[in-house]
């Protein structure tokens, strides 16, 4: 063009310009991980105490769309315990798996910060407070408190979002100095404040330890439509607004204040998807309990392998994540049958190593 | 829009009560190149933050005849562009992609980029000679490099003010020229009006048509290169030991050494 322009140090790997592309999900990890849910729920379906074959399985699944009849070979008995028991545990792994997922990847965006985690804003101690104060209180009361079906997941929602709301109220007191970090920090005090009160309860209630920490580690246990139908509301939700957001987050990347001069309001997209994402996460909280290691593993694991935008990260760490679970969940109740390990262990025993070996393999950087 | 690119009347800015601008004056005409000078903490950065729209400043700053908080957000940022100082560089991102981050403004809220999108950053790339740069990680390029492609983002912008903070800090003499060197001719060539801060002042000298020098949150000089440029402001404001000579393109100023105090040995 002018001058001093051509005398601009040459390019590199000049002559080999391949139609280079913008950032998005490809086809081809878009199709593994839709790949990787359908296998997860064929294996979450066909193995258990009673094996079923997984072809059977499929095409008792197919029926399940409606105009479909195929003769899957499966017994009437069986087929209950595919579409009662199983198919509910499942679903419910791929949705809290998801979610979780989701949530982590969402928060690790809005935070700008690889070790943020779904539980980062005061969820788990929130919730864990509730649960264990209707467990001891109700056991207390005769057992009837805690007998009903819903007071736990409700219990452990309530804690979830007060404790966030809480969070947020102290970290936007900080006035002018609030920032992220002002966020993160008023997690961490609202969660060790939550967490104290929870042990000074179990300390004065030792005989109930047993089932807060059964909640504590997670189960899908008890799944049944049931529960499938509390979180499907809040999981359609948390996946539309943080999806739809998933451009922002690259924008965000930037910084807040070249994402203002861009034309955003970064506070205004921060707010909105750290309450969709907690919302999220107490809903799946309140479904299965504590669940670690998934919010953040997964995430960085597809961060790793197939790009780091928030364009491919979000969309994939719905997927994988509900697939993990999913599989983690029938390794979790198969291992040690017909005892179940809590599955919270699991994910971390499964995941830790899975994901250290794609650390070393990855050619990528985390940050 | 009509009118001078930036307007700045009476602005006073305070940060945490603390008061950083305190009356400052200023009028960019439309591709005009004024560099703004002054010693650390004089409040240039805040000052170019506040025509960005950075900072809330009712009344104070116009951009093209329209008072900056009448423009919606989208509508400004495709109005003003802004290099920060030192701006975040995502990890993993390639270049192509921080570019088109540029094209924010134009892609509908929650919506993704179009083919123009993509034209106008393929565009750019190659105005700024980066076109065998697309799929380099923004990461791995070195000082110069990086700083055309943060320039390469804010031209994506297709804003035709560019507020450029500190644009060659990170850079040494031979790519502080070729990174100016560029801005002027786009500048040319484009007709953008540039307003910027600078430490350099021999450098910023040379390529501004008029310089503002800014002292304790006021304007303490503004004019020509020529008119700010003196050993008489300069060593008032930054309290330096400067000797200003006649150069090509400007006045050239060279720091000697202050005269020792002489220290008797008792």
């Amino acid at each position: 063009m002018t001058r001093a322009l051509r005398t601009a140090p040459p390019t590199r790997r000049a002559g080999t310009l391949p139609a280079s592309r913008p950032v998005g999900l490809r086809l081809r990890w878009l199709v593994a991980g839709v790949a990787a849910v359908l296998v997860a729920l064929v294996a979450g379906v066909s193995l258990g105490p009673v094996s079923l074959p997984p072809g059977s399985v499929a095409a008792e699944l197919l029926n399940l769309i409606p105009g479909v009849r195929l003769d899957s070979g499966l017994t009437e008995r069986e087929i209950a315990i595919v579409t009662e028991l199983r198919l509910p545990r499942a679903v419910l792994g791929l949705l809290v798996g998801g979610l979780l997922a989701l949530a982590g990847g969402c928060y690790q965006g809005v935070f700008r910060n690889p070790l943020a985690d779904p539980y980062l804003l005061g969820v788990a101690a929130g919730a864990g407070l509730a649960v264990t104060a209707v467990i001891t209180l109700g056991v207390g009361a005769g057992g009837a408190l805690s007998g009903l079906p819903l007071t736990i997941p409700l219990a452990a929602f309530v804690g979830a979002v007060g404790a966030v709301l809480m969070t947020y109220l102290l970290g936007a007191s900080g006035g002018r100095s609030r920032s992220p970090a002002t966020l993160i920090l008023a997690g961490v005090a609202v969660s060790a404040f939550l967490s104290a009160g929870q042990t000074y309860l179990l300390q004065r209630n030792a005989d109930s330890i047993q089932q807060v920490y059964s909640w504590l580690l997670g189960r899908l246990a008890t799944a049944g439509w049931q529960d499938v139908r509390l979180v499907l509301p809040y999981f359609l939700l948390t996946a539309v607004v943080v999806l739809l957001h998933r451009r922002e987050l690259d924008v965000l990347s930037v910084g807040d204040d070249e994402a203002a001069s861009l034309g955003l309001h970064p506070q205004r997209s921060r707010y909105l998807l750290i309450a969709a994402a907690s919302l999220g996460t107490a809903a799946a909280v309140s479904a299965s309990g504590l669940i670690g290691f998934v919010g953040i593993i997964v995430p960085h694991t597809v961060r790793l392998l197939a790009g780091s935008s928030y364009r491919v990260i979000l969309p994939l760490s719905l997927l994988f994540g509900g697939a993990f679970l999913a599989l983690t969940d029938v390794v979790a109740r198969t291992v040690a049958a017909p005892a179940e390990i809590p599955i919270g262990v699991v994910t971390a025993l499964l995941g830790g190593p899975f994901f250290v070996l794609v650390l070393r393999t990855s050619r990528r950087v985390l940050s | 829009m009509s009118g001078p690119a930036v307007a700045v009347r009476d602005l006073h800015v305070s940060l945490d009560g603390v008061p950083i601008l305190a009356g400052v004056d200023l009028t960019v005409a439309p591709g005009e190149w004024v560099t703004v000078i002054g010693p650390n903490g004089a409040g240039k950065s805040t000052l170019l933050r506040a025509v960005g729209g950075l900072l809330a400043t009712p009344g104070a700053v116009s951009l093209f005849g329209t008072p900056s908080e009448a423009l919606r957000r989208r509508d400004r940022a495709r109005v003003v562009a802004t290099v920060a100082q030192s701006p975040v560089v995502p990890p993993g991102m390639t270049v192509l992609d921080y570019v088109l981050l540029g094209r924010t403004p134009y892609i509908p809220p929650l919506g993704r980029e179009s083919a123009a999108d993509l034209a106008a950053a393929h565009d750019v790339l190659d105005r700024l000679d980066l076109t065998g740069f697309h799929d380099r990680e923004l990461a791995t390029l070195s000082g110069g490099e990086r700083q055309r492609v943060f320039l390469a983002r804010a031209l994506a912008q297709g804003a035709t003010l560019l507020l450029l903070d500190e644009p060659t800090s990170a850079l040494d003499i031979g790519h502080q020229q070729e990174v100016l060197e560029l801005v002027d001719q786009l500048r040319r060539a484009h007709g953008l009006t540039v307003l910027a801060t600078m430490h350099d002042l021999s450098v910023a000298g040379e390529y501004a048509d008029r310089m503002v020098l800014l002292a304790d949150g006021r304007v303490v000089a503004s004019g020509t290169p020529r008119e700010v440029l003196t050993e008489q402001l300069l060593a008032e404001h930054y309290r330096a030991s400067v000797r200003v000579v006649d150069g090509e393109h400007g006045p050239l100023v060279v720091p000697v050494r202050p005269e020792p105090r002489t220290v008797r040995a008792e």
